[in-house]
């Protein structure tokens, strides 16, 4: 049986795995989307129904949901104007390696300035 | 004659226009790709600003409860923006979704349930979130004055 050639399996670089966290972060969020919309409509219900329901958004495991769903929709909507910019941009092909670190950038920056807040909201004294 | 009218009559008149595209399959794919570049960049507007109001103003999540729907959709401003952000975000996520299923399931059985099942939820999705929208009452009756909005007792 003859060997495979080395080193011809494609394993992608930094294009297809931003496409690949692309799909994951877009599938989540569009999953959390449908419940969102769902839980959000018990306020036709009741406004006992609602608050019982947005209540279990407040618990600390929800709020960590919450920081991932977050982070989900950073990074989906940064690299999505990446895409953008690489589809209209003259020179987007070109650049986008560098595009990708710059999302990345921006999404430690955003993330920086929310999970400090929303944490302190979640674990911190409140009621 | 070599070149007879029967072969002249084959060419093309010189005034039809060029068809590159010989099949009539329309362009679905095309408008679905621009929508969702069209709604992607509205899209991150909206829910920045959503998420924005609703997780790092005032208490966070933590203040979040019906009297706090009442106070926002009491301004026409929210209502707009939620309709829009529904919408789009639905309809953006369910082509992306579409297109995932389009991709990965490879029997055509499978496909046509699971985009059986996509479409679906799309509707149910779409249509509560509308109704909810259009027909919410912030100050409910029977409902406990402390639930409600201060504007529903003032």
């Amino acid at each position: 049986m003859p060997t495979a050639p080395a080193g011809t399996l494609y394993r992608g670089r930094e294009g297809m795995w931003s496409w690949v966290a692309h799909r994951v972060t877009g599938v989540l969020i569009f999953f959390f989307l449908l419940v969102h919309v769902l839980d959000t409509a018990l306020v036709r219900v009741s406004p006992e129904a609602y608050n019982a329901v947005i209540g279990t958004y407040q618990t600390p495991i929800m709020g960590l949901g919450e920081a991932g769903l977050v982070a989900a929709i950073v990074f989906h909507a940064f690299n999505g104007i990446r895409v953008i910019l690489v589809d209209f941009w003259a020179k987007g092909p070109k650049y986008q390696r560098t595009m990708l670190w710059v999302v990345v950038g921006l999404f430690f920056v955003t993330m920086a300035g929310f999970l400090p807040r929303h944490l302190m909201n979640v674990f911190g004294g409140g009621h | 004659m070599a070149y007879g009218t029967a072969a002249v009559a084959k060419v093309d008149s010189p005034r039809s226009p060029y068809v590159r595209r010989k099949t009539t399959r329309g362009n679905y794919e095309l408008y679905s790709w621009i929508f969702m570049r069209a709604s992607g960049v509205v899209l991150v507007v909206l829910i920045f600003g959503h998420l924005f109001v609703n997780l790092m103003v005032g208490e966070g999540v933590h203040a979040i409860d019906f009297a706090f729907v009442a106070g926002k959709w009491a301004n026409p401003l929210w209502g707009v923006w939620d309709l829009l952000m529904l919408w789009l975000a639905m309809i953006h996520g369910t082509n992306g979704v579409r297109t995932i299923i389009n991709d990965y399931a490879q029997r055509d059985l499978t496909r046509g349930v699971l985009k059986s099942l996509l479409y679906t939820a799309f509707v149910v999705v779409v249509v509560v979130g509308t109704l909810v929208i259009f027909t919410f009452d912030p100050c409910p009756p029977n409902a406990p004055e402390e639930l409600l909005a201060s504007f529903c007792t003032a």
